[in-house]
């Protein structure tokens, strides 16, 4: 007798980032035919409404590879890569990709991508992003433009560092899209597009702010990745991101109003048991696995910082059409990964303080060091000054060989647990 | 009955006295600088600052490159994941067990994600010391990178200042680019020697003068250089062997521990060229004199600096300037030797790899990490390596 696989549970914003993001996949697949060019990126720094104003489409290797990890097949494609010679110690993200590419660049939806027209290297907060481009300049020959973004280094943006973020939008990266897209530089049409922008900031805040709420109707990190898809990636300053933003805010008012948890994989979370805020971005081989232990023990995660490396706007940040370079730079200057140790910590405590949460859970993933390196320092200062006590899993980006379920559903269930205790005065 | 140890040669001597300073954890020699100038001393992590900035405003720059082989690491590790390289736990390690008491402050340059996160870490650590991270320029024009960096040697001079040391002083800054340019000449002067006669050098031995020159001041090590060139003209003991050259690269921020370089030796292996203390020959000329100095000190940096791994190459041809070097050193192959983990390496390693191909210079790659104690494995490696060098490269 066979049993059939149990329906996944999705809400209707769920549904509609899934076919706008398909719907870009297969708009570049169809690219070739209809001469549309494209410029491959990162998600943090990402200068989406720059290249929509040029009529590019935008190529995120990041969600590639989290979306080969996803479909099961970055176990194959890693090993490819490794096989042409790359490093097992290095970023999986990065040979997942290269995996995909000698494969024949297949993407999620089954469609082959076309070729980076462009490789735009914004250098935000990942050195790896560095090497990444070289090797693909490598692989494809395509031209390449640097954007190199300073690190907060000190918790602050100066001047002089937005000043050259500004230069080279200026004389290097506009000049570089201009090439690519026949088309000449056009102020008015970028405000236009960062307008737009503010608009679905405005919103995508507000939903994640709304964690605040007891229940929480939201879960801020599993269910968050799907918000911040459209805005992280193609959609930023278009049509259609305002009104997926819009849409999905009046789902989540219509879930508080209703006094209902969020919606995970297996439907309806009955019981809102524990608040955590998660910092670290998740496993995507095993996404649906990862969340379900979280969903077994009634936890909710009510903020995140890995909804953030696509940038921090929950502090004040807007898209200010009125300085379109300026504000590009401080949008990329601004990013998670980009900030600090200090001020990464300050996030979380403060996380932990307005989201009310029982505690904080650190996935440190083997393939970032630029969110992993120190974390430990980051669990042990955060528990100092917050008093909450804080977990710590380990695993990978897409590398399954670094997901070690029954490992994970330990120490999670363990430091549930911790947490009852704490709660009954027990120490 | 005993037997007295021969009396060690002035070679020896010197060399002793070199892996003595490079070795000395509680930097007693910085102690003692500072005792006698009343100067601070800043340490930074490896690959590049501009030193000559520091040395004009009486300050130390002191070359931190972890703990090596001799360091054990306690709470160092409880820091760090399994999957991070070795040399910012060693760091963190020497930080809390008082070692890097006598530094005024730390600079971080931008080498990869580990020390950039160090650098915060560092601030959190040592609340009461300077802590700078130093963001170096990927852009590479000098009215972008050059101004932008420029303005960070403006702030790096500022923040010495408010610790202690002298004003930015551009007459102080030309004396100290003179100075350095005659070290990094007395350096290059080295590696020629041994590119000629590679008996003569070997690197074994220049190595441990490299690493004091981390921690001395520049006139001192300048004057070491000198006296250690002047050894090796004088000892006419050393003879050819049949060995193969060879280029080691990778190694450029956590080192390997010295036995491994001996163990690459004693496998037939003549390193003709390497990636180690790297900030020795990380500019290639002089630094011109004339002019604002503060202005040439910037330009140097992104105009005469190596290819590394850890700077972008725009429009030069990725690996083209490693084959130079191969063909500069006349090294008969290549070993890739970076440590575990290191993310600029081994990114770097498979477009560098297909560069050293297409040329046709043969290649080996293995790991390490600072505190590597078996060398059996890398030893029959390198033995192999250099082995079918001799036998097939036609030389």
């Amino acid at each position: 007798m066979s049993t059939s696989p149990p329906v996944v549970q999705k809400d209707s914003s769920q549904i509609r980032q899934k076919e706008m993001i398909a719907a870009h996949f297969h708009r570049l697949a169809l690219s070739p035919e209809t001469g549309e060019n494209n410029v491959y990126t990162f998600v943090p720094g990402n200068l989406t409404e720059l290249i929509r104003a040029f009529d590019l489409l935008p190529v995120l290797p990041e969600i590639n590879a989290l979306q080969s990890g996803m479909r099961g097949k970055s176990r194959e494609y890693i090993a490819l890569a490794e096989k042409a010679g790359h490093s097992e110690d290095v970023c999986t993200y990065v040979k997942c990709d290269l995996g995909m590419m000698k494969s024949g660049n297949i993407g999620p939806t089954g469609e082959r991508l076309p070729d980076p027209d462009l490789l735009l290297l914004s250098y935000t907060g990942c050195f790896t992003f560095l090497k990444w481009f070289e090797i693909l300049q490598q692989e494809y020959k395509a031209p390449v433009v640097m954007l190199h973004v300073p690190y907060q280094g000190d918790g602050t943006i100066t001047p002089h560092m937005r000043d050259y973020v500004v230069e080279q939008l200026r004389d290097k990266v506009i000049p570089a899209l201009e090439e690519i897209s026949g088309q000449a530089y056009d102020e008015a049409k970028l405000k236009g597009l960062l307008a737009r922008s503010r608009q679905a900031e405005d919103d995508l805040v507000w939903v994640l702010q709304s964690a605040r709420h007891r229940p929480s109707p939201i879960d801020a990190y599993f269910g968050a990745v799907y918000y911040v898809g459209p805005i992280f990636s193609a959609f930023r300053g278009t049509e259609e991101a305002v009104g997926y933003y819009r849409a999905l805010r009046e789902e989540v008012e219509e879930r508080m109003a209703a006094g209902l948890g969020p919606v995970t994989p297996e439907g309806q979370l009955a019981e809102e048991r524990y608040r955590v805020v998660v910092e670290g971005p998740p496993n995507w081989t095993s996404f649906r696995e990862f969340w379900q232990m979280f969903v077994d023990e009634g936890a909710v995660v009510v903020a995140s910082t890995y909804t953030k490396v696509g940038g921090t706007y929950d502090f004040g940040f807007r898209h200010d059409p009125e300085h379109p370079l300026e504000t590009l730079a401080d949008y990329c200057l601004g990013c998670y990964t980009n900030l600090n140790f200090p001020s990464r910590i300050d996030m979380l405590c403060r996380y932990i303080e307005e989201y009310q949460a029982d505690g904080f859970l650190i996935n440190s993933v083997k393939s970032c060091n630029s969110f992993s390196a120190g974390q430990l320092l980051i669990l042990r200062e955060v528990e100092r000054r917050t008093g909450r006590p804080g977990g710590f899993i380990e695993s990978d980006l897409v590398d399954p060989r670094y997901f070690s379920p029954a490992n994970i559903k330990n120490r999670l269930e363990s430091y549930f647990q911790m947490l009852d205790q704490k709660r009954s005065g027990g120490h | 009955m005993s037997t007295a140890a021969p009396p060690l040669s002035a070679r020896q001597q010197f060399l002793r006295r070199a892996e003595d300073c490079y070795r000395d954890y509680s930097l007693q020699s910085v102690q003692d600088w500072k005792a006698a100038t009343g100067g601070l001393a800043i340490g930074y992590m490896p690959i590049y600052i501009p030193r000559e900035l520091l040395h004009s405003q009486g300050v130390l720059p002191v070359g931190l490159m972890g703990g090596g082989d001799d360091l054990e690491i306690i709470r160092g590790d409880a820091y760090y994941q399994s999957y991070i390289c070795h040399i910012p736990r060693s760091t963190i390690e020497l930080g809390l067990n008082g070692s890097l008491d006598p530094l005024d402050g730390m600079l971080f340059p931008a080498i990869c994600d580990v020390i950039r996160n160090l650098s915060g870490m560092w601030k959190l650590l040592f609340p009461d010391k300077f802590a700078m991270y130093l963001d170096v320029p990927q852009d590479f024009h000098r009215l972008r990178g050059g101004r932008f960096w420029r303005q960070e040697l403006e702030q790096l001079a500022s923040q010495l200042t408010a610790c202690g040391a002298r004003p930015y002083d551009p007459d102080a800054l030309r004396e100290s680019l003179a100075l350095y340019n005659t070290n990094r000449r007395l350096v290059q002067a080295l590696y020629d020697l041994r590119i000629r006669e590679p008996w003569r050098v070997p690197t074994s031995e220049l190595y441990p003068l490299l690493r004091a020159g981390m921690v001395l001041p520049v006139e001192t090590f300048t004057s070491w250089l000198e006296e250690f060139y002047q050894l090796l003209l004088a000892d006419d003991t050393c003879r050819p062997m049949d060995q193969a050259r060879v280029l080691l690269t990778g190694s450029f921020c956590e080192q390997p521990p010295l036995g491994l370089i001996r163990t690459l030796e004693r496998a037939g292996c003549y390193i003709v060229d390497d990636d180690f203390a790297i900030i020795h020959r990380w500019l290639q000329h002089d630094i011109p004199l004339e002019g604002d100095p503060l202005e040439n000190l910037a330009n140097a940096f992104l105009e005469d600096a190596m290819a590394s791994p850890t700077r972008y190459i725009d429009e030069a041809v990725k690996g083209a300037e490693l084959v130079q070097r191969v063909q500069a050193s006349r090294a008969e192959g290549v070993l890739f030797c970076a440590p575990s983990f290191c993310d600029p390496a081994l990114l770097d390693q498979p477009m560098t790899v297909a560069a050293i191909e297409a040329a046709g210079i043969p290649w080996t790659a293995f790991k390490y990490s600072e505190n590597t104690g078996q060398f059996q494995v890398i030893r029959e490696q390198a033995g192999t390596f250099a082995d079918a060098l001799k036998l097939w490269s036609g030389h």
